[in-house]
């Protein structure tokens, strides 16, 4: 408390104190007979030498930060399409740079040079047609060539992805990633949020998925017959709002149950396989090098975005949608590490949309390994299929 | 001066200038120098509120897990304790923080301020079309930015322990914490993040209320400008100050309604159980029902409305850097025409560029090329005017005034974030540093900078006008060169943190420490360097406060016409007048931008002095 005071008294009388000089100095101006508005030369060169000062300090600092973290300061690009993207990042950088350098330039050495100087008056220069042309033109050129270069870029990264491209799904949720892959028919498997259990948390849709989910929301700890038992009860007395809530879940259970129920009718059997034997991993994304990949991704919750800060890569994931990238690493984790001479780096994938209080937590370590390496991994992955983890007792 | 001219305004010339109470002179009052006076009050202070909001945050961001009295004294034991910041307070001062400064301090304080100030007396009008609704326009900026400012109070889904009944108290502690774009899911569920609970609800009933007053104002400010100019004023007279507000009122009107019905789609779903934006959610455990909504609809709704406002934002603060520029540098503004060209084409061109905030959200990527190309376009018209700036300092005789420093510093500044834009519409660039500090320290600079310095070169210009005092040139000065390095000082270090890949509203980097050890320590220094330069700035601000207020009370008296300036608002006693002109109103000859042309006898000739026998005009 006595911090506080103190604090507030130091501001009042440093208030009062400024006070007391802008008195002083206006005294003296009037003294001089100069009104506030007339800028004294002295004043006025002496702001225009601070103008080329801070276009000193301006360029200075864009250089010493270049020098000291680098142009991009992230590493090379480790997919092709990063590759591309870097390249034509390069580019355009370079070409802003120069804009950057050449505008502020004219712009503070101008407000240097062109200072009031007593005697010397402005020169009326009201418009001219050729400049005014030359500045629309050139632009407009430099600009058709970035156009075309981005768009041609955007085409290829956002194309469809080689037909030997291995599909993987990255499920998002506050605040983690699951990742599924195709398995041995390179085949995801359909899934639907209305099947999520605790068994199958990322809700694939086949037909035990369903009679289970079915049974869970009838008979289940928390199902229509529980709470239906609890309403009807003679036994027991319930508030107006824990019955309200009891309703409305209910309400909301009954809907969800009738879904399921139209999703069952039409169910085939014949897209199980493809389901079964995926494999579900949640420690890490293994990726095999100079392999096409297909990313396809979904949200529980709320919106996400899959960043892949080294490949160059990012997608929103979208609850209700399904979102998809491509890229095709071009280097392992460990030729990486060395690269970079970094003997702890990870590739990573981070969260890159604000989603909540974990939002800056979320995130999936991830390893590319070379063919031989990788083809080991995922034969023991094999191993546990969804259908073995979801039979499991 | 021909006194024929004034015969058709001779019913004008009866003063009805009478005694006014003081509640209709300084609070409900209809005049629209008051009401401008008004807006720019309210929006210093809440941008002060948005200023410190940031301090605290970038304190967390260079210190992450240090304690800190400073976070204690400002945020107590709920949302500091021990003096750490909490994780989801912290994307509440993050969302609150952006809210206020895009739309409370540079959309109505900027706004809000120069049209109502300067649209009737640069135009030689008395007052605004409607004096009611342009009181209206305040009082409805005001109570939203109080609810805006309450809504940082929430707590336990009730405002300094008063509860608020049924659905729209849904708990929820803390303001609003979805960013200030507010996407759903994300703002939609209660569950999801504890600030979507009834700061979330308060955010969207300030909104409506905003958008609301910001329709009136705009309106009348489009119809002022069309019916209440004065004799001779023709639409190729105005000065680049008023084609800019006229240009950002048109903007407004045709972009906030969408806006609006987006916020009123949320409050649907977030009450009445709609399903406009959701679709198949599963939060915390609980299984929604809805089904069929898109939050990407939200979005596009969104960026309709936040596009344009960049440049509802960007537009006012370049109309009056061109004035304040033309008049300093002695000179006419270069290319009158082709500025008036380029503000149309910008407001034009700033609807149909929206998709680029949606790059990667899962939008058709032919869409996206689409946007790419419009966005890209823009690019040239605000060329053009960075040329024509620069042309004008040429051989010009310039005065630096803080107003003027204030100015150039615009155009550096629109330069400096202008060019990263670039970047950033190329979707092909945008997938790799979309929503990193880049894109962060690129609208800082080009939106935020750029407004607020185009607001207190205006606020220093035109001080003469709205107190008729002079604000003190010297502290002007310190205030100006403290914020111009403080401000690079923040923002330029951020391009290198957001080409390194760090994303934005993270509460810390310690992510970094698991996979990246390297770039997790570029990140950390450049961080404490940042906190540095925005605490330095932010004291900065002190000086102008002082400057501010002191000088309303005590600073200089003003003289009439104290730049020298051409446009009619110099004609007008310095005494505030109901009304403007005690006599008729000033008849127009000439664009204002006469400025040391040659054969006149001063280097600046006002609008409403006649042609000279001989002189061409323009």
């Amino acid at each position: 408390m006595e911090n506080k005071l103190m604090m507030i008294l130091i501001v009042v009388i440093g208030a009062i104190a400024l006070a007391q000089l802008v008195r002083v100095y206006e005294l003296t101006s009037k003294l001089r007979q100069r009104g506030e508005h007339e800028i004294p030369n002295r004043d006025n060169v002496f702001n225009s030498k601070l103008m080329l000062l801070f276009m000193i300090f301006q360029f200075g600092g864009f250089i010493y930060l270049v020098a000291k973290y680098g142009w991009t300061g992230r590493g090379p690009a480790a997919s092709i399409e990063g590759a591309t993207t870097d390249w034509l990042l390069n580019l355009n950088l370079i070409i802003i740079t120069a804009v950057f350098f050449l505008t502020n330039f004219l712009l503070f050495y101008f407000a240097y040079k062109y200072v009031k100087k007593p005697g010397v008056p402005a020169y009326f220069y009201p418009h001219n047609n050729k400049l005014e042309m030359l500045w629309t033109v050139v632009p407009a050129a430099v600009l058709a060539v970035i156009i075309i270069l981005g768009l041609k870029t955007w085409n290829e990264l956002t194309g469809p992805s080689a037909p030997n491209a291995v599909n993987v799904e990255l499920y998002s949720k506050q605040f983690g990633w699951v990742a599924r892959y195709g398995g041995a028919d390179n085949k995801l498997g359909k899934a639907d949020y209305k099947l999520i259990t605790s068994k199958n948390k990322l809700g694939l849709v086949t037909e035990e998925t369903l009679l289970a989910s079915i049974e869970q929301i009838e008979k289940g700890e928390e199902g229509i017959h529980k709470i239906e038992g609890q309403l009807n009860s003679n036994n027991i007395v319930l508030s107006d709002s824990v019955r309200k809530a009891y309703r409305e879940s209910l309400g909301n259970k009954e809907r969800l149950l009738r879904l399921l129920r139209q999703m069952q009718a039409t169910h085939t059997k014949k897209s199980d396989a493809s389901a079964y034997d995926d494999v579900i991993v949640e420690d890490k994304l293994v990726l095999r090098k100079n392999t096409p990949y297909e990313f396809t991704f979904r949200a529980e919750d709320v919106i996400h975005s899959a960043y892949f800060p080294h490949f160059r890569a990012q997608i929103n994931t979208v609850p209700g949608l399904v979102t998809r990238l491509k890229f095709t690493p071009t280097m392992t984790t460990k030729e990486y590490r060395s690269v970079k001479n970094l003997p702890t780096f990870n590739y990573i994938l981070m969260c890159n949309k604000i989603c909540g209080s974990g939002h800056y937590q979320m995130k999936m370590l991830v390893e590319v390994l070379d063919e031989k390496e990788y083809d080991a991994w995922f034969k023991n992955k094999q191993k546990e299929t969804f259908k073995a983890s979801f039979l499991k007792k | 001066m021909a006194s024929v001219t004034h015969d058709h305004h001779a019913h004008d010339e009866h003063e009805h200038h009478h005694e006014e109470g003081f509640i209709s002179k300084y609070i409900f009052s209809q005049d629209h120098k008051m009401i401008g006076k008004q807006f720019l009050i309210t929006a210093v202070f809440m941008g002060l509120v948005a200023m410190l909001l940031s301090i605290l945050f970038r304190i967390q961001l260079a210190w992450p897990g240090e304690e800190s009295e400073f976070l204690h004294f400002f945020l107590g034991d709920k949302w500091a304790p021990k003096g750490v910041l909490d994780s989801e307070m912290y994307l509440g001062l993050v969302t609150i923080h952006g809210t206020i400064m895009v739309f409370f301090l540079l959309t109505g304080g900027l706004s809000g301020t120069f049209s109502n100030i300067l649209i009737p007396l640069q135009l030689g009008a008395r007052d605004m079309a409607s004096g009611f609704l342009n009181m209206l326009s305040y009082w409805f900026f005001f109570l939203s930015s109080l609810i805006m400012f309450l809504s940082l109070f929430v707590m336990n889904g009730a405002i300094f322990g008063i509860d608020i009944p049924g659905e729209w108290g849904t708990s929820g502690n803390g303001p609003a914490m979805a960013g200030w774009t507010v996407y759903p899911p994300l703002s939609a569920l209660p569950q999801a993040v504890s600030g979507s609970g009834f700061g979330m609800t308060l955010w969207l009933i300030s909104m409506a209320i905003f958008i609301a007053g910001s329709l009136i104002g705009s309106l009348n400010y489009i119809v002022t400008v069309l019916n209440l100019r004065t004799a001779g004023m023709t639409m190729t007279r105005m000065p680049l100050t008023i084609w800019a507000f006229f240009v950002t009122a048109i903007l407004g009107v045709l972009s906030f309604p969408v806006l609006l019905s987006a916020a009123l789609l949320l409050i649907m779903d977030r009450l009445a159980g709609t399903s406009f934006y959701l679709s198949d959610i599963m939060v915390k455990g609980q299984m929604l029902t809805n089904h069929g909504g898109s939050p990407l609809l939200f979005q596009h709704l969104f960026w309709f409305l936040g596009h344009p406002e960049v440049y509802i934002v960007l537009l006012p603060a370049l109309g009056l850097s061109s004035e304040i520029i033309a008049t300093n540098a002695r000179k006419p503004i270069f290319g009158y025409k082709a500025m008036i060209g380029s503000i149309l084409a910008i407001g034009f061109l700033s609807f149909i560029v929206w998709g680029h905030h949606m790059f990667i959200t899962g939008m058709n990527p032919f869409l996206g090329s689409v946007f790419v190309f419009t966005t890209l376009l823009i690019a040239i018209p605000s060329a053009v005017k960075v040329f024509n700036y620069i042309t004008t300092l040429w051989r010009g005789s310039i005065v630096f005034t803080p107003a003027m420093l204030f100015a150039i510093a615009l155009v550096s500044t629109f330069i400096t974030g202008g060019v990263t834009g670039i970047i950033l519409a190329d979707s092909a660039l945008d997938i790799a540093i979309h929503d990193t500090y880049f894109v962060v320290a690129h609208f800082h600079i080009v939106m935020g900078m750029s407004a607020v310095f185009g607001m207190f070169a205006g606020v220093y210009h035109w001080f003469p006008k709205m107190y008729g005092r002079m604000m003190n040139a010297r502290m002007g000065y310190a205030h100006f060169w403290i914020t111009l390095v403080g401000a690079y000082g923040v923002f330029f270090p951020m391009h290198f943190v957001g080409i390194a890949g760090a994303p934005r509203r993270y509460y810390d980097y310690s992510v970094y420490g698991t996979f990246d050890t390297e770039s997790y320590g570029m990140i950390v220094d450049l961080n404490v360097v940042i906190t540095f330069f925005a605490i330095v700035a932010a004291l900065g601000q002190a000086i102008f406060l002082f400057n501010f207020f002191y000088s309303i009370y005590r600073g200089p008296v003003a003289p009439t016409n104290p730049w020298k300036s051409n446009t009619l608002e110099w004609t007008t006693p310095v005494e505030h007048l109901h009304g403007n002109w005690p006599g008729p109103l000033p008849v127009v000859h000439r664009w204002p931008y006469d400025y040391s042309k040659p054969g006149a006898a001063e280097d600046f000739i006002p609008q409403n002095v006649p042609l000279a026998e001989g002189e061409e005009e323009h």
